[in-house]
């Protein structure tokens, strides 16, 4: 039982080493070999993606600490995915930024192997640490333009409420430790289970306990009424630290909240699925009707993202084994429609100087035909339109929810996704109907046409690779719920 | 029968066609020609492909036909299922016939963005056809969904002036009641445990406490894209900014996407519920016949007066639907296709003049007989279709749907019949005002008789007026087997119904 098993941890491992050399490389070689540095760690996070892939064992290590079970792989990979492809797209703007330290890539390979203690998490002290991990790099990411007066502002505002919601999560992990009598995610299920069993009812002090988590991890995926540091910290953060933001933690943050959710806290799914339906109903609805307003591309998204956690909370709410397979397929389409979405802005530039105004846009079909073709088919994908791939996975939360008897967040989620609609509608009215300003700088650079056109590939293409997604999906759930 | 997937390849050949535009590069002239010789082209022989549709078609049986059925997510019991059978081959053909007279008709009127107006149209094609053929819940909602993203783009890049309004009023209007619908189809698997639409056809029923709900839903859908009164408002606006393609596809094809999925989904598989709401629907039919019509006779705008004669055509349309008797089904069906060629027609009439004058006002013509005879003969065939003249196509649509009113209810007959009356009044009224008369209008004494290319536009559309007008056996054959098989059934699972209590409900008693 308390082995150590390190096999089962073996990419952690290699990417925490494979970190410190190369935080040892850029210390002695300095910001000359930014380059390198961030060659090499995209690398390393290849590396231990291909190794999560390829390796099929399943198990715990450090002494039940650290599980490695399907469902860890699935979400492990996409976060790989969307650390490796955001830090690609990162290249050009550090340099041209003035940014090129080799810090930058450091952090984020910390930040990543943060978000996979957190996927891989099994008891709540390895909760915390990797949870922290991941945030104290993504500080300072976030403040990582120093001169920049708005970046600062996002890294301090993203910390001061990270320490808050991290105090909370911590409170509320130390209810359940004093009530319950462990932290071991097993252990709490098992002493939960038969609590219930024995008494029909839980203690006060466990349900406040998991209150203060949910409000901790609610905090982490940015879900109404914990989500007001998003719009700030998205729009202050440089863009492509933005772009990391949406993708890789999300993913991380939500499979950390469903494993927990549905592993030590399983038997009180009638207490938390209050809660869960209620955040992912806040959520679609400021998610859609706040982005509206928006001017600047990067609030957007903040609000849109917003939006998307509350969908892919649909799943969770639901507390099947359906609900997370649609959580699962919903992240995976996510990742994709983002990473695109951010190369797409991270190309709006004009005479060597980034613009985040949506009316930049104006008539970009004519400017820049294909980024304009990229976008909107982002745009299309995330309002939900088949055959793009965002359909799809608000098509798997949907029917989970019915499935679970969820009817009324069913329609209120579909009818938020109209009103969302509207809004990603304006960006390809903007590019498409009105007439054009001035063109944005070419060309974008070989990576980031290699990453629209691959993302756009994939999203438009999603109904031909459904069916194995949608199983390995299933399968990363089912690990959750029979192991 | 051919071995070959024709369906798929009916199907998929416009998509084909469109990637290779998208991969046309060069000077923006040749691009735009080469574009159009392309798109010309691949409608073409898709619509050469589906007529092997008609004719191999086994016009005996009810079963789906031409079938294909390829495994797409297993873990769902999720198929590519596609296959026709008598209601659904005549739409197929619909749409390959449509879609090059559109390109034909955009030929010249279209001079930006050529390319991608070729791209648009040729994707829209594949969806439409896919819609009409899928056979499977998730792939028919796919296809009737993505419809949206081409025409959302025709009618925002290259419509009017209030094109941006029309265009997100369109797509939003549609995206509410298709989500509704989407809700719908999830829970009609959970009922079921199923999405193949033959299998929900013949083998399920689902109880009858549940066909209400789903039936509503699907109604948000479909009542919206018919669409009925009164959620038709989008309809005049998406057709006045609409290029004229974009409104012949709009009212030839997209308009019967919801009267074919009544016809498909909610009366042959929620019965129950169609029995119950047909008042409902008799209701809204009606008003829409004789609402719409008393609106078109006041319009000033000639694409906007069309555009509400659709919505009272498609009232007929629902009507029929609804009789759920042979007469009433097949008038609804014939009325969808004679609609679909006639007021397709019209509106490549209205954008003949349009090209030349670049306004619909009615009252900037005048007396256009004079220097446009040809253009008048082909105008009146049209507008004589669309008032339901004998020996054209209007008229057996309309007629065998009055039939089929007039035995369920002599008054629904009775305000239906009110509405082919209309009808003539506001079809003679703008004929008399655009074409007879004097011509006073100075700027018209120049304009041109239609070309040759106009012609060609028109002949197809024409012969099929009439042939569909004279001798509708053909058309009819096609389907009567399908629609008989449609009726039993339905007239089985109501009888079946145990102390049928929605019905009862309705009347109180």
């Amino acid at each position: 039982m308390m082995a150590m098993n390190i096999e089962y941890a073996l990419p952690e491992v290699f990417l925490a080493c494979a970190a410190m050399a190369l935080l040892m490389l850029g210390v002695f070689r300095g910001n000359r070999s930014v380059r390198l540095v961030m060659g090499l760690s995209v690398a390393s996070l290849v590396i231990a993606g291909v190794w999560i892939l390829v390796s099929a064992q399943q198990g715990a290590a450090f002494g039940g600490l650290f599980i490695t079970d399907g469902f860890s792989r699935y979400m492990k990979v996409l976060v790989l995915i969307g650390a490796s492809l955001t830090m690609i797209m990162s290249v050009r703007f550090i340099e041209r930024e003035n940014m090129a330290r080799f810090e930058f890539p450091i952090l984020l390979l910390f930040a990543t192997l943060g978000m996979l203690m957190m996927v891989s998490a099994n008891d709540l002290l390895s909760l915390y640490m990797g949870l922290e991990l991941q945030s104290l790099s993504l500080y300072v990411v976030a403040a990582f333009r120093r001169d920049s007066l708005r970046s600062s502002e996002a890294g301090l505002k993203y910390f001061v409420l990270g320490a808050l919601s991290s105090g909370m999560l911590l409170y509320g992990c130390s209810l359940v430790y004093g009530f319950a009598g462990s932290t071991s995610f097993d252990d709490l299920g098992r002493i939960m289970a038969a609590e219930l069993l024995a008494k029909g009812s839980i203690s006060v002090g466990l349900l406040v306990g998991l209150v203060f988590v949910a409000a901790g991890l609610a905090f982490k995926v940015s879900a109404v009424p914990f989500h007001m540091w998003t719009p700030d910290v998205y729009e202050g953060a440089p863009t492509p630290v933005t772009a990391f933001f949406a993708t890789a933690p999300k993913v991380a943050a939500l499979a950390l909240f469903v494993r927990v959710l549905t592993d030590p806290f399983h038997d009180l799914m009638a207490q938390w699925q209050q809660i869960i339906i209620f955040i992912s109903i806040a959520s679609m609805i400021l998610g859609s009707l706040a982005a509206i307003s928006q001017r600047n591309i990067k609030r957007l998204m903040a609000y849109s993202s917003i939006g998307h956690v509350g969908y892919a909370l649909v799943g969770l709410a639901a507390g099947t084994e359906e609900g997370v397979r649609g959580v699962a397929v919903y992240l995976a389409i996510y990742i994709f429609m983002n990473v695109g979405t951010f190369a797409c802005i991270l190309c709006m530039r004009q005479r060597e100087k980034m613009f985040e105004g949506i009316d930049d846009l104006k008539g970009l079909s004519k400017t820049n035909p294909l980024v304009a073709l990229a976008l909107a088919i982002f745009m299309f994908s995330m309002a939900g339109i088949p055959p793009l791939a965002g359909f799809f996975g608000k098509f798997f939360v949907f029917m989970a929810a019915i499935d679970a008897g969820l009817y009324t967040l069913a329609i209120i989620g579909v009818l938020t996704s109209v009103i969302g609609a509207f809004y990603y509608l304006r960006i390809v009215k903007l590019m498409y109907f009105d007439e054009p300003s001035e063109s944005f700088d070419r060309p974008i650079g070989r990576e980031m046409g290699a990453i629209l056109f691959g993302t756009s590939l994939v999203v438009v293409l999603f109904i031909l690779i459904l069916s194995p997604v949608v199983d390995s999906a299933g399968a990363a759930a089912s690990s959750l719920f029979t192991g | 029968m051919i071995s070959a997937p024709l369906l798929s390849i009916i199907t998929f050949l416009p998509l084909l066609g469109a990637g290779f535009i998208l991969m046309i590069r060069g000077e923006e002239h040749d691009v735009a020609r080469n574009a159009r010789y392309v798109a010309l082209w691949t409608s073409l022989i898709t619509f050469v492909l589906s007529l092997l549709l008609w004719t191999n078609f086994d016009r005996t049986t009810a079963d789906f036909q031409f079938e294909e059925k390829v495994v797409w997510i297993k873990a769902l019991g999720i198929n590519y299922h596609m296959g026709v059978d008598g209601i659904s081959v005549l739409f197929v053909l619909l749409s390959t016939l449509l879609t090059p007279i559109c390109i034909l008709s955009a030929w010249d009127a279209v001079k930006v963005r050529v390319k991608e107006y070729m791209i648009a149209f040729l994707v829209l094609e594949t969806l439409m056809v896919g819609m009409f053929c899928a056979l499977d819940f998730v792939v028919f909602y796919i296809f009737f969904e993505g419809v949206l993203i081409p025409m959302f783009l025709i009618i925002g890049i290259w419509g009017g002036p209030r094109r941006v309004y029309s265009a997100f009023k369109f797509f939003l209007y549609t995206l509410t009641g298709s989500v509704l619908m989407l809700l719908a189809i999830l829970a009609l698997y959970f009922q079921t445990g199923t999405l193949d639409i033959p299998e929900l056809l013949t083998q399920h029923r689902v109880p009858p406490e549940w066909q209400v709900w789903l039936w509503l839903a699907f109604f948000a859908s479909f009542a919206v894209k018919v669409p009925m009164w009164p959620v038709h408002t989008w309809l005049p606006d998406a057709h006045v900014e609409a290029p004229t393609a974009g409104s012949v596809i709009l009212a030839g094809v997209l308009l019967k996407m919801g009267a074919y999925g009544f016809l498909r989904f909610s009366v042959p598989m929620l019965p129950e519920a169609s029995a119950f709401f047909t008042p409902f629907v008799f209701a809204l039919s009606i008003i829409a016949i004789i609402y719409t019509s008393l609106v078109a006779l006041a319009q000033e705008d000639m694409k906007k007066l069309i555009a509400y004669s659709s919505v009272a055509h498609m009232g007929f349309v629902t009507l029929g639907i609804f009789t759920v008797n042979q007469q009433g089904i097949e008038g609804a069906i014939y009325q969808m296709l004679s609609h679909g060629v006639v007021s397709a027609a019209l509106f490549l009439v209205v954008g003949v003049i349009y090209d030349r004058m670049h306004t619909r006002e009615i009252s900037r013509y005048d007396g256009l007989v004079s220097r446009m005879p040809r253009y008048a003969f082909v105008f009146m065939v049209f507008m004589l279709a669309s008032v339901g003249l004998p020996g054209t196509s209007g008229f057996v649509g309309e007629f065998l749907v009055i039939v089929g009113a007039f035995q369920v209810n002599t008054w629904v007959a009775l305000l239906t019949a009110t509405g082919m009356v209309l009808g003539a009044a506001y079809m003679l009224y703008l004929y008399r005002r655009v074409v007879f008369g004097v011509m006073t209008k100075a700027d018209l004494k120049a304009i041109l008789d239609m070309n040759w290319r106009e012609k060609l536009v028109f002949a197809p559309l024409l012969i099929l007026v009439i042939w569909m007008g004279i001798y509708p056996p053909p058309f009819l054959d096609i389907m009567s087997v399908s629609v008989t098989n449609l009726i039993q059934n339905y007239d089985a699972a109501l009888a079946s119904a145990e102390g049928s209590h929605l019905t009862a409900f309705w009347t109180g008693k």
